[in-house]
């Protein structure tokens, strides 16, 4: 599906500083019904935002007008558990086009990637740094460059560099898929498939 | 150059090597079921793509199913919809389809390696984090997303960068009452949640030879709790004998060719691991999990750790046991139990069932206590019946459930209700995973046994002598 290309993304941030955030509570499995790519930002987040009779939780980052942006700051090992990508379209759909945490769960990573939200891992220093930032004034602005792979703290001009694979990065940077690519390697995968031992 | 099992897969299946990105890697089996496909589908056809292997595709019903009355229309609409879409979708794109009520369907990853779609040395994946359950069989296997399921049925390849490389050795044997879910449970807590992240496991050792496929399945399905992307285990005799005859596994000469390759699947003597953990099998006892991600898991007879003893933040910890509503230092044994849950790809093949049924043989369930006994596949319930597991249980005041992933995630009616405690044999503990509030104790079918007849968490051991066991 195509997405929106990412360049120089610079906005507030809505700092989550849990860890283990797993993607059971990102997007929880009943609202994984839908046939179609359709109000997932709606139940990002859905039980820790809502109380059981759909009002909202007034101690929810989400729900609180203080903070807001295009990048969520989350704790240590974001995204774990389900493979579900409806958590990462969760996060896209809802407005976020980056994650920020010191380290992220593999499949909820690549989930991310493919669908055009970059995530950006940082040392857990610079994401304590990021949160008092953010704490001590919401309207601090982070700018992720994507083409020079760096996080900057822009009130202090303290930047940290991430990684990212080459073959990704311009996949982002020109909303490209991966499907594309493959499917330009047609006649390649047929060939190699015929040697195949099973 | 020396390699691991796990190199010798991946390089047979490595079509390209992108400089400065993943490797372009070829998928032998592709699963798919009714949550995570639909909009794959929708994909490839705004794409005008095709699907490049129709017979490398198998499409199985699970996640939304109801596990009774099977032969009634499924009332939820939106269930309803995507099982259609399932089967709609595998017609139009000439997949094999197993839906609801199909002799074939069950659990996704009950029924790969019951009809020899899981082989040996094979790339296996899914959209579903729980495929790394074919890693038993000496497959990478592993949960994709729904980009990649789009991917795979377009181009019959995704795209990964090639992960570290860990190996697990348990040496010696288990001691009596402690089951393979034991020891995942317990290289889950020793490693936490993200401990393997990064990695494909490879399990080796003692306890893992003596192992059955059943007990390999249920180790590999839970290296996605550490993080890790797969497990695998070599095969061995064990595994042949298992794969032998099955409908997919080949026949004859290319049975033969098959097996001349997977012979060769050994880590060579002097291959190097990223990283290695050891750990003595005699140590391990029947697990629990007290908290809300899988790593929180400790020796029954424990007492739940304080925040300092465990990594990671002590908001996060104090979150997770009041989630529970548990408290550090607290004894398991003796908590409440509300509802058990005995099935899952993780235990809910006829060895969890054998094991399930030897504990509670001649005793009655609690009556505090509401239990769903949820077969894997057809076959395994098929087989409970023959084997005569079936009437234990109904004696012991039991019924057994239809298949279904059921409330391992509780995306049908199986869902555990608010403030109520499960002891589970499933997967994830996470906070609502197993309904809105549900709060759920991860353990083995034994420890789900004791705990269904006695109300509360119980140590199986103190129930049944060794010799009882099957
Ligand atoms: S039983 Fe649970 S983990 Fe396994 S396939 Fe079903 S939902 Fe996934």
């Amino acid at each position: 599906m195509a997405y929106d290309k990412f360049n120089i993304l610079t906005s507030t941030a809505v700092p989550l500083p849990i860890e283990n955030v797993d993607t059971d509570q990102i997007i929880p499995a009943r609202f994984l019904k839908a046939t179609e790519r359709v109000g997932f930002g709606d139940n990002l987040f859905r039980d820790w935002r809502y109380n059981h009779d759909n009002t909202p939780k007034a101690d929810f980052v989400l729900n609180d007008p203080t903070y807001s942006g295009k990048i969520l700051v989350g704790g240590k090992n974001f995204g774990s558990g389900s493979s579900r990508e409806h958590a990462a379209w969760a996060v896209y759909d809802y407005g976020f086009r980056c994650v920020v945490s010191s380290f992220f769960a593999d499949i909820f990573k690549n989930n991310c990637l493919n669908i055009g939200v970059l995530p950006v891992q940082v040392s857990a220093e610079f994401l304590e740094k990021i949160y008092a930032a953010i704490f001590a004034d919401p309207s601090t602005q982070l700018e992720i460059n994507l083409p020079e792979q760096t996080i900057t703290l822009l009130p202090t001009g303290e930047k940290e560099s991430f990684d990212i694979s080459v073959y990704k990065k311009d996949n982002m940077t020109n909303g490209f898929d991966d499907i594309d690519y493959l499917q330009s390697m047609k006649t390649e995968i047929e060939e190699f498939a015929t040697h195949l031992p099973l | 150059m020396s390699k691991t099992l796990f190199d010798k897969v991946w390089d047979k299946h490595v079509v390209r090597k992108i400089e400065g990105g993943p490797d372009v890697l070829f998928i032998d089996r592709h699963l798919i079921h009714e949550v995570t496909s639909p909009v794959a589908f929708l994909g490839l056809k705004s794409r005008g793509a095709t699907v490049l292997y129709p017979n490398r595709t198998f499409a199985t019903a699970d996640h939304n199913t109801p596990t009774i009355n099977q032969h009634l229309p499924v009332s939820d609409p939106l269930s309803a919809n995507q099982l259609k879409a399932l089967e709609t979708n595998s017609a139009e794109y000439g997949i094999s389809h197993w839906g609801l009520g199909h002799q074939k369907n069950g659990i996704v990853h009950v029924v790969g390696p019951e009809y020899g779609i899981t082989q040996p040395g094979s790339t296996i994946v899914c959209g579903d984090s729980h495929t790394s359950t074919h890693g038993a069989f000496g497959a990478i296997a592993f949960g994709i997303g729904t980009s990649e399921v789009e991917m795979v049925l377009a181009a019959q390849c995704i795209m990964q960068q090639k992960p570290k490389s860990m190996r697990i050795n348990i040496t010696g044997s288990l001691g009596y009452g402690v089951t393979p879910k034991d020891v995942a449970l317990f290289i889950i807590s020793k490693l936490t949640t993200s401990g393997a992240t990064g990695y494909f496991v490879e399990y080796a050792g003692e306890v893992f030879e003596k192992m059955s496929m059943e007990g390999r399945m249920t180790v590999c399905n839970l290296s996605i709790e550490m993080g890790a992307r797969g497990g695998m285990i070599a095969p061995d005799q064990t595994t042949y004998e298992y794969v032998a005859g099955r409908e997919f596994t080949p026949k004859a000469e290319a049975w033969d060719k098959a097996m001349a390759y997977w012979l060769t699947l050994k880590t060579d003597a002097d291959a190097v691991f990223d990283k290695e953990y050891t750990f003595d099998g005699s140590s391990i006892e029947p697990m629990i999990t007290y908290g809300t991600n899988p790593g929180m898991g400790m020796g029954i007879s424990n007492a739940i750790p304080d925040a300092e003893q465990v990594e990671g933040g002590v908001a996060t910890y104090e979150k997770s046991l009041n989630y529970m509503g548990f408290h550090e230092g607290d004894s398991m044994i003796g908590k409440p139990v509300d509802y058990v849950f005995v099935g899952s790809c993780t235990n809910g093949r006829i060895e969890d069932f054998r094991a399930f049924t030897s504990l509670i043989k001649g005793k009655h369930k609690a009556d505090n206590v509401t239990a769903w006994l949820v077969p894997g596949s057809h076959i395994v319930e098929a087989q409970i019946k023959e084997e005569g597991l079936l009437d234990i249980l109904t004696e012991a005041g039991f019924t057994l459930r239809q298949p279904g992933c059921s409330a391992c995630l509780a995306m049908n009616d199986d869902k555990v209700p608010a403030g109520k405690y499960a002891v589970s044999t499933s997967n994830r503990n996470f906070e609502g995973r197993q309904g809105p509030g549900a709060r759920t104790m991860l353990a083995s079918p034994l420890v789900a046994a004791a705990a269904a007849i006695t109300g509360k968490v119980t140590d199986p051991r103190t129930l049944l002598q060794e010799k009882e066991l099957v």
